[in-house]
Parts: C-alpha cells; structure tokens; sequence
C-alpha cells in the first residue's frame, strides 16, 4: 500500500455568508478576499504539515495544481515541490500533477519534473492531468473541444523528450521546436512513474492502461460512489489483456481521525462543513465547458458529480459520513471504512486528505498523528501479493545528497 | 416547406435545410442552429430559394475534428457553398455565421459579392466586454440574447425539465456537440483577427443589427460599419442579439431587395 498526505491548501478565511454572496469559489473568485499576510502563514503551516507528514511515516507527500481557486493555493505544484525536496529526505514527491496542456512549450514540464527529480535523488511521481474545466478553460482559456489533442500531443513530446539521447525535431500542431534536446534529464530512467488524475473520463482509462501509468481517481464524493466508476476501469484493465495490479489505480479520499468517533465530530465537523458547502461552491457555469468531455463520456453518465450534484449546503456530519463522502471517527472507524475502501475500489494508492476545508494546523496534526500510529500500520498489510510492482512508484538513489547545514553555511558567507 | 438534404464536402457530409423558390441564397446560422422550422427560413424562403447548411456537429450531422479554427471553417464553408453548385450567391450570416461570412469575404473578396451580417460575431471591444456565453446558466441566457426576455425564454426552452436525466443526457450531448464546435471560433473571447482583415472585403455589405443587442451592442454594429468599405446598417427594433428570431419579418424586410 502507498500512502500519500494530500494537500490541497484552502484558503481558510472564506466567510459566513460565502455562498451567498459570492457565486464562485473559483475562476472568479472575489480577489478581495485574499489578504497576502495571512496567505503568508497559511502556506508556511500547510508545508509544515507536509513535511511533518514524512516524519509521520507516509510514503508520499501530495500537491496539485489549481488556478483561480480558493480551496487550492497552488497554481505552481512544483514550487512547493521543489520546496519539499529540500526539507525532506524520504518520502515521494507526489505531483498530482502539471497540466501539461496548458505549458508552452510543455517542454517546461519535463525540464521542471527532471529538475525535481534531480534535486531530490529519484523522489519524484509524476502526474499529468487534463485539468479541471474551471483551471484549463475558463482560467487558462483553452479550446475546450481542443483540449484533449492538446494534451495528447503535449504528452507524447514530453516522454519523447525524456527518452530520447539524440536533439529532434518536433512538428506538433499545437508546439512547434526544432531542437528538443531536454536538459537536465530525470533522475529515474527512462522517466518517473506516472500518475494520471482522472474525474471520470473514459478515454482515461484506456491512455493509462496502455502506458502503465496509475489511474487515479480524484473525487471528493468517497468511495461509495466511486465504485461503479473504479469498476468499469477494472472491467477495461481486463478487457486489454493487462494484470491487475492494483497499483495501477489510486484514489483520493477525506479522512479524518479522532481518538472517538465522538471526538472526531467534535474536532472536525465545522472544517468538513466548511469544505463541502464553501469551498466546493463553484458556478455551474464554470463546471463543465462545452467540448471539454467527449460524447462518450457524457453517454456514459459519468458527470453525476458535475450534472446532479448532491445539495451538501444541508449536509449533516451523520449525511456526510453515512454516504461515505468523508471517513471519520475513532482510528477503529477509519481502518474499517479504509479497508473496505481499499478492497471495493482495488487500489494500491491512496492520497489522503487529512487536512480539510479550514482546519486549524494543530487538529490537523492530531488527525494525521492518529492516522500514522493507529491505522497506517493496518493497511500496510494489504496487497503482499504485489508488494514486488515497482511500476507506480519512484526509485530513489540510495545514497542521495542532503542540505548541508545552516550554520555551515552561514560560515561559509 | 422546408427540405433536410446531406451533400459531400471534403470534410464531412453536411445537412443543408432547403426551400423556397427565387434567388439562391445561402444562410449561416448562429450557435443555436437551423430547424426546419426556424421562423427565419420560412420567411425568407417566400422571397428566396434558401440553403442554410449546419455546422457540423448540428442536428444529425457528424462531427468534424478536423475543422479546429476559423481558417478551417471559413474553406470548409466555401466547399459547401461549391458542393450546393452556388456561384457567388447572396450570403447571409447570423451571429458566428456572420463572423464566418465576414471571413469569407475578406479571405476572397472577389469571390463575395454580396453580404448581409445580422448582429455578427468576431470582433472584441473592451469597452463593451461581450458576456461569456459559455458560462451562462440555462436560465440567464434569455436576457442575454432577447429584447423581450420572457418571450426569448420561451422560444429557448420548448418545453424539457433540465433535472430529468432523460432530458438532462441528450440535452448535454447535443450541448457538447454543438457549443463545443462553436468554441472552436469563439471561446474564450470571439475574436480571431477578423479585424484586421475586414479592410479586404468589397462586397456590398448590409449590417443588421438588433436595437437592443446584449450580446454585442451598438458599438460593435459601428466597429463592423467602420471597418468595411461598402457598408450600410440596418437597425431592428424590438430585437436583441438574434432578430432573426425575435423579428423574422422585420429581418427579412432588411434584406429583400438588397
């Protein structure tokens, strides 16, 4: 099993009255709710966590990339990437991901990915999603009925670009270089694993079984309601002839873990609360540009999340847990849930989002505390039969160079 | 009576809504598409022989990936107008299909000789910020495209409960179908240089332009007046961005006689 502390970084000063007054969380949030000072802090304590994360003992440490939002405080993954490799020396940098459709020329993702993957001796798992409607059209501003060619293409220069020793010439309808001759390489060879984070797109499936790369599902509806979609991959993972690893798939979930389930409510309701009803307020009109899914994927009925969204404004604490939207409860209650989670939807990683909505830095230190000592150990014991598939995960250099000291430095100086 | 044929053109087949009897006129429609019973069509074809081909992608009509910009539509309009066996005939567009026609004209201005625009798209002025039709919600595009909105509302939904899946699914395919298409041209914002190209058209051109356009006000209706040598406006009160719709007869009697 891998483990991966998931950081999304919300902004945590969204007001009472946010959905009222405000249609979107995202795209066109209201600027004057950001105040840097306090952006200041919270991307300090949310770095914090992370990196307490690895002390914790998880395997990987998680970011991702959204723009024009407030629930996520990162435009740049690789910033905070980058920022990681530095103070830690263990766990996986797990990039979920770079967009690449939305880098000109995407070139920069494999110089950048490279870069990570450098400075931290082989820690890197790299992702590459389409991006959300909200962050690749209406942010970003691409052709929505162009989106996925542009991905496509964008993704077959950069493995070419990783793997290949010799400058070549790059005649792509969207990107168009002359010399591709990427430098430095990735530290991993021929490149880095690779995660794809999808929202329910068929094609996905099939992108990720052909390349061995992990598909992994980022809802923030829990697994109940992600079976049908995890199952269909699997049915595809079988049709095409490939093993069942289930390292090929990975799934996000919010978890919360108190020393009761009593506890657990009483610490974590408001900042559950908080995210569902806030920070998931998006308008309608951002969730879905025209053209951005393919037909087949809106025959399929996939876009329960985006079309007959569950109204969480009245959400209750018991809703939210009773539909599986959110574990939490006592670490018996979370290993429980986690377990049955991992069998249904077969998955080898986990992203885990142990800090929610605008939880305060100190209870989100106790939730993934308990999560560490009381119920990691549990689920380590899934999947022994596959604990040999290197495939998804990073290679790191055994012996890795580390930060030289402060004082040292300052000698020096 | 209006006819649905499918003629081949390079690209795609593509279904062309035919009637009327008269002058050979070719109509191209806005992002809401041609039926064959758009108030439009029925009016002009009294005065016209009408071919108002779709894009593709609208009604039955496949998809064609291929056509990714406005250089890519505005040939494979030429193929469509060269497959009806059409030699310089009247052209008329409304909204993107007057931003196709305008292209058209300045890309081969020998080859337009006669143009109507009806509240056309591809210009942007920052002064007036056009909205984003594609992050409308269903029920705020009314007062976006119509002078009188509950009427415009009307005429939008015929009929449909967007909270019934069985609505909801074919209602979001065709959504995907025809609005992603349309992007293509017009999103994030409609302009694609067509600005500075409109200097090349010499077609004789007649601007029609809704009084109470939302979608591209008056400014724009001047911005189009200017850039094009040969051109007179048309204002049609009582109308919004698609007089076509809001004001068929008025439009027609815009155009009769040009």
């Amino acid at each position: 099993m891998r483990l991966t502390y998931f950081a999304l970084m919300p902004w945590r000063y969204l007001p009472d009255d946010f959905r009222e007054k405000h249609r979107s969380v995202w795209v066109d949030i209201d600027r004057r709710l950001y105040d840097p000072a306090k952006g200041h802090v919270l991307y300090n304590e949310y770095m914090d966590l992370l990196e307490h994360a690895e002390t914790l003992g998880f395997d990987g440490l998680g970011c991702n990339e959204h723009h024009q939002n407030a629930y996520g405080l990162m435009p740049s993954p690789n910033l905070i990437a980058a920022a990681l490799a530095r103070r830690t020396s263990r766990a996986a940098l797990v990039v979920l991901g770079n967009s690449i459709a939305l880098y000109n020329p995407p070139t920069r993702v494999a110089e950048e990915f490279a870069m990570l993957d450098n400075i931290s001796g082989g820690r890197l798992v790299a992702g590459f999603p389409v991006g959300t409607s909200m962050d690749t059209n209406y942010t970003y501003g691409q052709i929505p009925a162009l989106t996925r060619e542009k991905y496509a293409e964008a993704h077959e220069l950069i493995m070419r670009a990783w793997r290949e020793d010799e400058p070549f010439a790059f005649n792509g309808r969207y990107t168009k270089l002359r010399y591709v001759n990427v430098w430095p390489k990735p530290l991993q060879q021929p490149h880095p694993p690779i995660h794809i984070p999808g929202g329910g797109s068929v094609e996905t499936y099939d992108f990720c079984i052909r390349n061995t790369y992990c598909y992994s599902y980022l809802s923030y509806y829990g697994y109940v309601r992600a079976k049908a979609l995890m199952q269909a991959y699997w049915e595809r993972v079988a049709e095409l002839g490939a093993d069942d690893s289930p390292y090929r798939a990975g799934f996000a979930q919010v978890v919360c873990v108190g020393e009761t389930d009593a506890e657990a409510e009483r610490l974590y309701a408001e900042h559950v609360n908080y995210f569902y009803n806030r920070c998931l307020h998006i308008h309608p009109g951002f969730a879905d540009a025209p053209g951005y899914r393919t037909i087949k994927t809106i025959k399929m009925g996939a876009l329960a999340q985006y079309g007959r969204r569950p109204k969480w404004e009245n959400l209750t604490w018991k809703n939210l847990l009773d539909d599986a939207f959110v574990i939490a409860g006592s670490p018996a209650t979370v290993r429980d849930k986690l377990d049955e989670l991992i069998k249904t939807l077969r998955v080898g990683n986990l992203y885990l989002l142990l800090h929610i909505g605008d939880m305060p830095a100190d209870k989100a230190m106790h939730s993934a505390r308990l999560f560490a000592e009381k119920v990691m150990p549990a689920l380590r014991r899934h999947w022994p039969d596959y604990a040999g598939d290197g495939r998804f995960w990073c290679h790191p250099l055994e012996h890795r160079a580390r930060p030289a000291p402060l004082a040292q430095a300052q000698g020096v100086a | 009576m209006i006819k649905l044929r499918t003629i081949d053109t390079h690209q795609v087949p593509v279904q062309v809504f035919e009637g009327g009897a008269g002058e050979d006129i070719v109509v191209l429609h806005d992002a809401g598409g041609f039926t064959a019973e758009h108030p439009f069509l029925l009016a002009l074809a009294a005065h016209y022989r009408v071919h108002a081909p779709l894009l593709p992608g609208y009604g039955d009509s496949a998809e064609a990936p291929a056509i990714r910009d406005m250089l890519d539509v505005t040939l494979h309009t030429f193929d469509v107008v060269e497959a009806l066996g059409l030699r310089r005939p009247l052209l008329i567009g409304c909204s993107l299909g007057g931003m196709i026609a305008a292209e058209m004209a300045a890309i081969a201005p020998n080859d337009v000789e006669r143009l109507v625009l009806i509240d056309p798209a591809g210009l942007w002025l920052d002064a007036h910020p056009a909205p984003d039709l594609f992050a409308l919600l269903p029920h705020e595009v009314p007062a976006v495209l119509f002078h009188d909105v509950d009427k415009g509302a009307k005429i939008l939904t015929r009929g449909g409960d967007i909270e019934d899946p069985d609505f909801l699914i074919p209602y979001l395919i065709n959504y995907a179908r025809t609005f992603g298409m349309v992007g293509k041209f017009l999103f994030p914002i409609p302009d694609r240089g067509l600005k500075d190209r409109l200097y090349r058209i010499k077609a004789r051109t007649r601007l029609i332009w809704g009084a109470s356009d939302k979608m591209f006000p008056l400014a724009y209706a001047e911005a189009f007046n200017a850039a094009i040598g040969n051109a007179e406006l048309v204002i049609i009160p009582e109308a919004g961005h698609l007089p076509q719709l809001e004001q068929p007869a008025a439009t027609v009697r815009a155009i009769v006689g040009f």
